[in-house]
């Protein structure tokens, strides 16, 4: 940063105060030079100090691709497996400034295996610097990318055709991967896109026009960097938009002062505007506001406020105030697009925890619409999605949400999945549209309820869920008690795979999905049943923790008792009842649990039945014992 | 519409994440190292959560080698500001004998302030903590997430960080799990000072140029800060006019000889310093990459 000593500081400071801000992400395929050139901004910028440079040029003798020259590309890459392999595994995140602007720059990784990295980097851009070789033109990860750019609501892009000192400074090559782009970016509907030729080893039009472009008459980077207008989309359009507040925090440090604490997503409000609390659909009116330096008249997007209301009404975190004239959607379906980030594949039906800027609620992917393929944009039939892959879905929580379109409000638009048993962060949503289907089905109130069918059967209705092996005498024990049970005069029913796969779920196989379905489908039948006030008894193998828990979660407190029949598989396996096991080992029986298939051990269950040991005689009147105690 | 400074944002940003992690960890705590950046984030906490308190404690790992003026100003600052405050030092490294001076920067750092710190850290249960470190710092906190989530272990495994998109903070941890959470992430050294600027921010008087008795080690400038720093024959405490970058144990902390005695003179002589924050930390310059090392380690 240039400045000399006889400027006046408070001067400085109130420009620098002026200065506006802009966030921008570098992505591109691997070996574009994405690092090289974020380290040539820092370098030319002035950012690099000097002992940084010095560690630099130890580095680059270690590990560097410059020969004897300092590799900028070290600057940016700060993890030591990224130093030693070259690549950019994780967004590294960088501050520079001009006398214009100040930028924070996320560098983004390349390879396709860290896409889930790249988009992180794109949530909170403004703009993006999408890199190409000029030797290689477009390619599939340029095409990738741009897709995410688009899906995360970038609207500006900067197309940098790179090392055009290694295709001699080719004007046409230039255009021809300018028109190739070009054609991909309309079908994305980026329409704000600048190309320019550079060179970001050489510096040429980095920051500054170099002498071997002549044909090229538009801005350096760092020109477009400083002058482009992007802040239309947050300060005015943003800021036009309609008013939203969501809750974080309720702060209620003394009996006269309630406040609901939270940063303005869009909008504006005023002392004595009216708002509304969407959850609630209570109105009230702003009493008070207090910004981070004291009272404010007015709160504006992106200010970390707290506001007092009028009238006491019940507002909560995951509350979001709004403008009562332009109301968010309040529902508990809706349509998105889904990038996936984890390694194991989403599976519909299966649930998940979704966070929303404002609440939180268990989601599950009701129906994957369409995959979509980001080199054609096709949309692809698809039964799961996989590390990296988009998809539309369908989306049910289990309590309604408030939420506007992502194409309206990227922070009241946009969640994420987080794994319940992993706590893993696996997907990013972009909520298209809600869907009304919900509020339509109305419960019938019906005069005779749970209560009044289990008091005639004199009995308190419940699932026992036996989970196990195959071959592990799930079946064997379930059959000892129902038998127990009838005659002690309790009605009962045994749900098993012979009686449903038979009939209900005959269309499912045994792969993952299917094997969630099956479990969600015989998990709704007992509910039914418990609510007919019957004693169910449902034995399946039900290998995946997460369906035992959507089983569970169905039903009321106490009524689920999960029974896991833990038997060694070498036993499971002697036993082999339907030689299903010799088949398996033999290959010719695919994705069989405890073989090619995981098996998740329960760890919260009721009761566990070491059935290797001790006969099923005695292991069903020890589920009677825990029964009687637990009435 | 008025719209909002870069410092406006920044702001609003890091108050932000303060409210998520209160409204959402069971048992957070406040890592305040007494320094700029702490005083800073100390500063954001109460606006977060004005006219109320923050909701959660301070904690001080005390290596025991810190500048006495550091000390006395964390007393004064806690009192005034009616906070509650947990003083920890590993009693185990005391007993046996841990100091910079006589095991190196390395093991006293390992010891004192990163063991000091997980023992902490344990001991009360916190399943999340809020450290003051900016992602400008040094390049592998360039990459860290700004809810970094940390093993039973207290380790960092930078290659599976969680993703983090928008301002949805994943802040979900199983039992003996925790995160670190870095409010002031995407704050530089110039953008803390501005706002000690703006907002009149007290730090330690440290920070400022005085004539102190420092001694030349290997081209640092070490301050004798008490009778604990052996001198070598010869060699004789000088009154320099210096001031200190960053705060730390005494003996590892590089002092600069400076005239800038207040916050404007400070941002302009850090205009024209050529010079990054940290080079006056002795504990960065070990080995390539050695901020990762004792990252994945625990440090914060």
């Amino acid at each position: 940063m240039a400045m000399s000593d006889t400027v006046d500081i408070e001067s400085f400071l109130s420009a620098q105060d002026a200065k506006d801000q802009l966030r921008f992400i570098t992505c591109g395929s691997v070996d574009d030079g994405k690092s090289t050139l974020l380290g040539r901004l820092l370098y030319d910028s002035k950012t690099v100090f000097e002992d940084q440079l010095s560690a630099t040029e130890g580095e680059s003798k270690k590990y560097g691709t410059q020969g004897d020259e300092v590799d900028l590309a070290l600057l940016v890459d700060g993890l030591q497996a990224e130093r030693e392999q070259g690549i950019t595994i994780d967004v590294a995140y960088r501050y520079f400034e001009t006398d214009k602007r100040k930028f924070i720059a996320a560098d983004t990784p390349g390879h396709e295996q860290y896409t889930r990295n790249m988009a992180t980097g794109a949530s909170t851009a403004d703009l993006a610097v999408i890199l190409i070789d000029a030797r290689k033109g477009v390619l599939t990860q340029t095409r990738r990318h741009s897709y995410i750019v688009s899906l995360l609501g970038i609207r500006h892009v900067i197309l940098a055709v790179n090392k055009m000192d290694l295709v001699k400074y080719d004007s046409s090559r230039f255009e021809t991967i300018v028109e190739d782009y070009l054609a991909f970016a309309r079908q994305l509907k980026l329409d704000d896109v600048h190309a320019i030729p550079l060179s970001a080893l050489t510096g040429e039009n980095v920051f500054a026009a170099g002498s071997e472009m002549g044909w090229y008459s538009g801005p350096s980077l760092m020109t477009l960097l400083e002058e482009i207008e992007v802040h239309d989309d947050r300060s005015s359009v943003e800021a036009a938009k309609s008013f939203r507040l969501p809750v974080q925090w309720v702060n209620r440090p003394s009996q006269d002062f309630r406040g609901f604490s939270g940063t303005v997503s869009s909008g504006s409000v005023s002392v004595g505007g009216q708002i509304l609390a969407s959850l609630s659909g209570k109105a009230s009116r702003v009493k008070r506001i207090v910004g981070p330096a004291g009272d404010l008249e007015q709160a504006v997007a992106g200010q970390a406020v707290t506001v007092l209301l009028e009238d006491e009404i019940d507002i909560s975190r995951g509350d979001l105030l709004a403008d009562p004239e332009a109301p968010p959607e309040v529902v508990d379906q809706f349509a998105a697009h889904v990038i996936w980030m984890d390694n194991e594949a989403m599976l519909p039906e299966r649930t998940y925890v979704a966070r929303f800027v404002c609440g939180q609620a268990v989601a599950r992917v009701t129906d994957l619409v369409h995959q979509i393929d980001v080199n054609t944009l096709d949309h692809l039939a698809a039964k799961t999605l996989g590390l990296n892959e988009v998809g539309y879905c369908k989306i049910a929580v289990d309590q309604a949400v408030a939420f506007d379109a992502y194409s309206d409000n990227r922070q009241t638009g946009a969640f994420i999945l987080v794994d319940k048993f992993t706590n893993a962060t696996v997907a990013a949503g972009m909520v298209d549209f809600a869907l009304r289907r919900a509020s339509n089905i109305e419960w019938h109130d019906m005069k005779i309820d749970k209560a009044a069918r289990s008091a005639i059967n004199a009995q308190k209705p419940r699932v026992l869920w036996f989970t196990g092996l195959s071959g592990s005498g799930k079946s064997t024990v379930a059959d000892r008690l129902e038998q127990k049970l009838h005659a002690m005069g309790r009605r009962t029913y045994l749900l098993d795979g012979d009686n449903v796969r038979h009939g209900l779920n005959k269309d499912l196989g045994f792969t993952d999905q299917d094997r969630v379905e099956n479990i969600r489908r015989v998990a709704e039948v007992a509910k039914l049943m418990v609510d007919a006030g019957l004693i169910v008894l449902a034995s399946f193998i039900s290998p995946f923790r997460s369906e035992r828990q959507m089983a569970r979660a169905l039903m009321e407190e106490g009524e689920f008792i999960e029974v896991f029949v833990d038997t060694p598989i070498e036993i499971c396996e002697q036993r082999d009842p339907k030689g299903l096991y010799k088949k398996a080992r033999a290959g010719e029986l695919k994705n069989f649990t405890g073989i090619d298939s995981d098996y998740e051990i329960p760890e919260n269950a009721e009761l566990v039945l070491k059935s290797g040991e001790i006969a099923p005689e005695v292991l069903a009147d020890q589920i009677i014992a825990y029964l009687e105690r637990h009435q | 519409m008025q719209s909002l400074s870069h410092l406006d944002r920044l702001e609003a940003e890091s108050i932000h994440i303060i409210r998520e992690v209160a409204a959402e960890f069971r048992n957070p705590v406040m890592l305040y190292s007494i320094g700029k950046d702490s005083a800073v984030m100390l500063h954001l906490a109460m606006k977060a959560f004005a006219p109320g308190k923050p909701p959660f404690p301070l904690l001080h790992v005390d290596t025991t080698w810190k500048f006495r003026e550091m000390i006395a100003f964390r007393d004064e600052m806690t009192a005034r500001l009616g906070l509650d405050l947990i003083v920890h030092v590993n009693q185990d490294g005391v007993a046996r004998g841990i100091g910079p001076i006589s095991h190196g920067s390395k093991l006293h750092t390992d010891v004192m302030k990163t063991e000091g710190l997980k023992q902490a850290l344990d001991a009360h249960g916190f399943d999340a903590a809020f450290g003051g470190a900016r992602r400008d710092e040094e390049k592998s906190r360039a990459k860290e997430r700004v809810f970094s989530f940390r093993s039973k272990a207290h380790r960092w495994d930078p290659k599976a960080q969680r993703p983090e998109l928008w301002n949805l903070y994943n802040t979900r941890v199983a039992p003996g799990e925790s995160v670190r959470v870095f409010p002031l992430s995407n704050w530089t050294e110039l953008d803390v000072w501005q706002y000690i600027h703006r907002e009149e921010i007290p730090l330690v008087p440290l920070y400022f140029a005085a004539p102190r008795p420092v001694v030349t080690r290997d081209g640092v400038l070490v301050m004798v800060d008490d009778d604990r720093l052996p001198l070598e024959p010869g060699e004789v405490p000088e009154d320099k006019l210096v001031r200190f970058r960053t705060l730390g144990c005494y003996p590892l902390t590089g002092a600069m000889e400076s005239t800038a005695s207040t916050v404007s003179e400070i941002i302009l002589e850090l205009l024209q310093s050529r010079a990054s924050e940290r080079q006056g930390r002795v504990i960065d310059q070990d080995q390539i990459g050695s901020m990762e090392k004792k990252k994945q380690e625990g440090y914060f």
